[in-house]
């Protein structure tokens, strides 16, 4: 047995099914390893797209994604996706090859120092010196990458570490980590301070983050709400925490939210933050949640509670044991009439568009798509006009809403839906993306028919960067600088030449029976919709 | 601004000191000064950090560093509770006429004369950082030629701060 034998059997004990990655010299005798396992490698097209559908398979399944590509070129090419994951709190596991260990720091062909590279994009890394650490160290990277707040940790393994010989192997069964310890019950005294303030509320709201999907909350807050009769808005990344149509959400909070979910927040005198940070897209100005209210912060993460607003009761711990304690509680709080009015601003504050009929409306298309889709499909929405259009219009039924929210990395929706159709082959899965971020990510139409995992796209195609457009459009007076994506190929010779599926929307005219097709079809399918280039979200 | 010291103690890993100054830059936190050395357990480090910035940045300093998965602890110490000592070398320009005055002013602050040269004398002063200022005063109508100080190194006093490593 050597290292790399010694690394496919830690993946295999931590029970990993997928590896997604691209090989090189330094990677390959993990790569020849691999052959003697039933874990199956996915060829993605390009290192970052390995990291997105990691990280698609790990919202999925609540467990670390994994992917592995070789030195220099290949790990610096990984750094957008596992920032990119960083920033999402989203468990990887990412394993790089390097050269030769007596080789490292001389410049040679293909080095990169990549664990001082990630360095401020990952939650922990290692370089391995010796074979006989790989155990110990795959323990605690999968422990370290899954617990607390979640994170990417990078393992750069030289090439040498992955030939040196083995004479056993013994996966250990605990991590004995004498520095990190992450808080997982919230503080008893908080958590009655937190009952006695709902109590005196009289228009509560808990704003739900990211961190109540990764911490697996999604069923305790549905109970914590409907016994409390407590709204809920969310952030972006916390879209999905309730259905859309759950009569105690109102949506989604920020500069791109819902006037009734902002305006929601603005009144509320009590806000809950759970498993958010408080970042500026999501909360612009940090008085709004605390002058004159009660702010509660609950993370698993102490640093981000003060980071950005002063918490009036801050709770560190895990939020599903955190919402276990509350429900152990009778809260007397009596909220009608703030419900009432909450309910009257969701009828009230609908924005209105004007959509140009000669074109496809976003909003419907969405809007009508999300209906249609099965109750528990994956939506996952890429970066840009797009992505706003699905937060603002995608119903969210009983499945799960996926889309880069803390980095805004284009090019993130058609890799992580593939990731996450591979994590659960039985679940529909649709990726939503803009003709800019589609030209992002268009080279993994191969890896999906190589691998037979069948997404669907929808392709919003405007000729545009239609969110820098519109930007352009407010800030510079409509002077437009490169947003043109004039020369964009045409799509359907695209989806011919993959052998995928293809059909184009022009229209809001018989869109329906397109949508029905589309989602009737169980092969991969790409669909271009025509979307008014000057339309703003 | 103000100012804290924080003790950390920190696994003794490679590539820990970077992750830690790494960690100060790229947030745009200020560091003063940064001392490292190996506790009497060397699986651990004790490292010493001044750090100055309003009071919500030296709480996130103290959060952002203790997140870190190789910081054991981290803990401030208060000047009342703590000890606080700095390392300085001094070369001096001297001439037979004012080494004496040196000499004087270096007893008085119990300093050490470490280095004499013809042209030259090194003192060593071992101290907090108001006696080293103070020192660094008298010396204003001398030369300084080098100076290098080691950045403040501090324990908390008494017996009940001790934070216990475990095996």
């Amino acid at each position: 047995m050597n290292g790399a034998d010694a690394i496919i059997k830690c993946l295999e004990e931590e029970g990993v099914q997928f590896v997604f990655g691209y090989p090189g010299v330094a990677i390959c005798p993990f790569y020849n390893s691999i052959l003697n396992s039933d874990i199956n490698s996915v060829l993605i097209r390009t290192e970052q797209n390995a990291a997105h559908a990691a990280s698609g398979l790990a919202r999925v399944t609540g467990r670390p994604g994994v992917c592995a590509v070789t030195s220099g070129p290949g790990a610096t090419n990984l750094i957008t996706g596992v920032a990119t994951a960083f920033a999402d709190s989203i468990p990887l596991i990412c394993i790089t090859g390097q050269v030769n260990s007596e080789l490292i720091g001389s410049d040679v062909f293909q080095e990169a120092d990549i664990t001082g590279a990630v360095e401020s994009f990952v939650k922990y890394s290692y370089l391995i010196k010796d074979a006989k650490e790989i155990p110990r160290i795959f323990k605690e990277a999968f422990y370290i990458a899954n617990s607390g707040r979640k994170g990417p940790v990078l393992i750069d393994v030289p090439f040498d570490i992955q030939q040196q010989e083995l004479k056993s192997f013994r996966y250990p069964e605990e991590v004995k980590l004498r520095t990190y310890k992450p808080t997982v019950n919230g503080n008893a005294l908080q958590i009655k301070k937190v009952i006695k303030e709902l109590e005196k509320a009289k228009k509560p709201l808990i704003c739900a983050g990211g961190g109540v999907l990764l911490g697996e909350a999604k069923e305790e807050l549905k109970v914590l709400v409907e016994e409390y009769q407590i709204p809920v808005v969310s952030t972006m990344m916390g879209i999905g925490v309730l259905p859309t149509r759950h009569p105690y959400y109102y949506g989604m909070v920020g500069n791109n939210g819902c006037p009734c979910a902002n305006r929601a927040m603005r009144e509320a005198d009590l806000i809950m933050m759970v498993g958010a940070r408080v970042a500026d897209r999501a909360v612009n100005q940090p008085e709004i949640i605390t002058k004159d209210k009660v702010l509660i912060h609950i993370d698993v993460d102490p640093a981000e509670i003060g980071k950005n607003a002063g918490a009036t009761i801050p709770i560190v711990g895990d939020v599903k044991h955190i919402f276990a304690d509350f429900l152990e509680y009778e809260i007397d709080g009596i909220y009608d009439s703030w419900i009432n009015t909450l309910n009257q601003y969701r009828t009230e504050l609908r924005p209105v568009r004007n959509p140009n009929p000669e074109y496809v409306d976003p909003a419907e298309f969405i809007r009508y798509l999300s209906e249609r889709m099965k109750d528990d499909a994956i939506y996952v929405a890429d970066v840009g006009q797009n992505q706003i259009w699905s937060c603002a219009h995608h119903i969210v039924k009983g499945g799960r809403f996926l889309t880069s929210g803390g980095m805004g990395t284009m090019g993130y929706s058609i890799p992580a839906a593939m990731g996450a159709k591979i994590a659960d082959s039985k679940k529909q899965v649709i990726a939503v993306c803009g003709d800019g971020s589609f030209q992002m990510s268009m080279m993994e139409l191969a890896t999906m028919q190589q691998h037979h995992v069948p997404v669907k796209i929808i392709v919003l195609r405007n000729n545009y960067l239609g969110m820098v457009r519109q930007y352009q459009h407010f800030t510079y007076k409509d002077n437009y600088s490169v947003v043109a994506l004039d020369g964009s190929p045409d799509l359907e010779k695209i989806a011919a030449a993959y052998g995928i599926k293809f059909e184009r929307v022009l229209n809001m005219n018989k869109y329906e029976q397109a949508i029905d097709r589309f989602l009737a079809n169980d092969e991969s399918y790409l669909m271009e919709c025509m979307v008014d280039p000057m339309d703003l979200v | 601004m103000n100012k804290k010291v924080f003790q950390l103690l920190v696994d003794n890993t490679s590539g820990v000191l970077s992750r830690i100054s790494g960690l100060f830059s790229r947030r745009g936190y200020n560091i003063e000064s940064i001392t490292a050395g190996v506790t009497a357990d060397p699986r651990y480090t004790r490292i010493t950090i001044v750090a100055s910035g309003d009071d919500e940045i030296l709480d996130q300093i103290e959060k952002q560093v203790a997140k870190l998965v190789d910081v054991r602890n981290i803990k401030v110490l208060s000047p009342e509770e703590s000890v606080y000592r700095e390392l300085c070398l001094i070369k001096i320009e001297v001439t037979p006429d004012n080494r004496e005055g040196v000499i004087a002013v270096s007893n008085v602050f119990r300093a050490n004369i470490v280095d004499v040269s013809t042209k030259s004398m090194m003192i060593e002063l071992t101290g907090n950082q108001s006696k080293i200022e103070a020192f660094l005063g008298l010396l204003e109508g001398y030369t300084i030629l080098e100076l290098a100080r080691t950045g403040i190194t501090g324990l908390s006093r008494g017996f009940q701060d001790v934070v216990w490593l475990d095996n």
